[in-house]
């Protein structure tokens, strides 16, 4: 089953309290080499049948207009994996 | 005058709306999200609650319900629209009204009774306040930050879209203490604080003067009535 990836992030610009928690938790650990987390969102979406350009296109739409708040974060990335 | 409230499965505050909508002296009129019909009303409450367990982005899958696409036709074409706590975060993804929401700054989940100053009064929700008003509703949310990039800061602050702002304590770190936003036209506003929370003495905010006595949302409601009535 041929599955489609897209990734989200936070705009660099957006504070991401998220990964600002994991940032001190790390630090806490004394895992200190690490200067700041962020925290993003992996999408899967699985489908039946071969992946075209029609449906990739589709699916950046997607990505844009639902599965990402173009006000605070971007697509970062569309791959496909079998 | 006939308000209606959605309700979306995950609304918790539509019949606190309904009844503060009875108490303003308009009928509350129960809409359903999943319906393509505003029944005819006057003006529309969008609720507070965790529609679809805020999954995705908070009030993000409600933005698409069916009965979103009427909301934004009546919306565009100066229909009153009211949107408290997550049906702010609703307009706001739905791009009714500018900049989105994330986390609290400080990660956490916050109720307080929240001091805002009245930034414009001359919306369709708040021409019965003074400009400059300070008034104290209930807030309670998780995902209250509001944030917008630079420019649409500056295009607001200069349009008076902001309507409400923090006063005394900024609960969720939004950008320049912003509470509430109007589009261009001031038909549709957005806040994360709860006025139907404060519209009946013995039920709302603590007051200076006596516990739970707070009535200051009552006038978005009586402004809508008001703005309609007008027009």
């Amino acid at each position: 089953m041929p599955t489609i990836l897209v990734e989200v992030m936070p705009k660099a610009e957006i504070l991401d309290p998220q990964g600002k928690a994991v940032a001190g938790a790390l630090s806490r650990l004394g895992k200190d080499r690490y200067t700041a987390v962020r925290i993003g969102k992996r999408f899967e979406l699985t489908v039946d049948g071969p992946v075209d350009d029609a449906m990739l296109a589709e699916v950046r739409g997607i990505a844009e207009d639902i599965l990402a708040n173009t006000v605070i974060e971007d697509v970062v990335s569309i791959t496909v994996t079998e | 005058m006939r308000i209606g409230v959605i309700t979306f499965p995950g609304s918790l505050d539509d019949r606190d709306a309904q009844r503060a909508v009875r108490l303003a002296g308009a009928e509350p009129v129960a809409l359903w999200h999943g319906d393509h019909d505003l029944a005819g009303v006057d003006a529309i409450v969008l609720p507070g609650g965790f529609s679809y367990g805020d999954y995705l982005r908070a009030g993000a899958i409600a933005s698409h319900a069916p009965i979103m696409a009427e909301v934004i036709d009546a919306a565009n074409a100066g229909m009153p629209v009211l949107g408290i706590c997550n049906g702010f975060q609703m307009l706001a993804e739905a791009r009714l009204l500018p900049g989105a929401h994330t986390r609290n700054a400080h990660q956490q989940f916050i109720r307080r009774d929240q001091k805002l100053s009245v930034e414009n009064a001359d919306t369709a929700w708040t021409n019965q306040f003074e400009t400059g008003a300070e008034i104290i509703i209930p807030l309670k949310n998780a995902d209250g930050r509001f944030v917008a990039d630079d420019e649409t800061i500056r295009r607001i602050e200069g349009n008076g879209q902001v309507v409400f702002r923090y006063v005394d304590v900024n609960p969720n770190g939004s950008m320049n203490d912003i509470a509430g936003v109007s589009n261009e036209r001031g038909n549709v506003v957005g806040l994360m604080p709860h006025p139907e929370h404060a519209t009946e003495p013995g039920f709302g905010p603590d007051m200076t003067d006596a516990m739970r006595s707070g009535t200051d949302g009552l006038a978005f409601f009586t402004s809508a009535i008001a703005a309609l009535t007008r027009a």
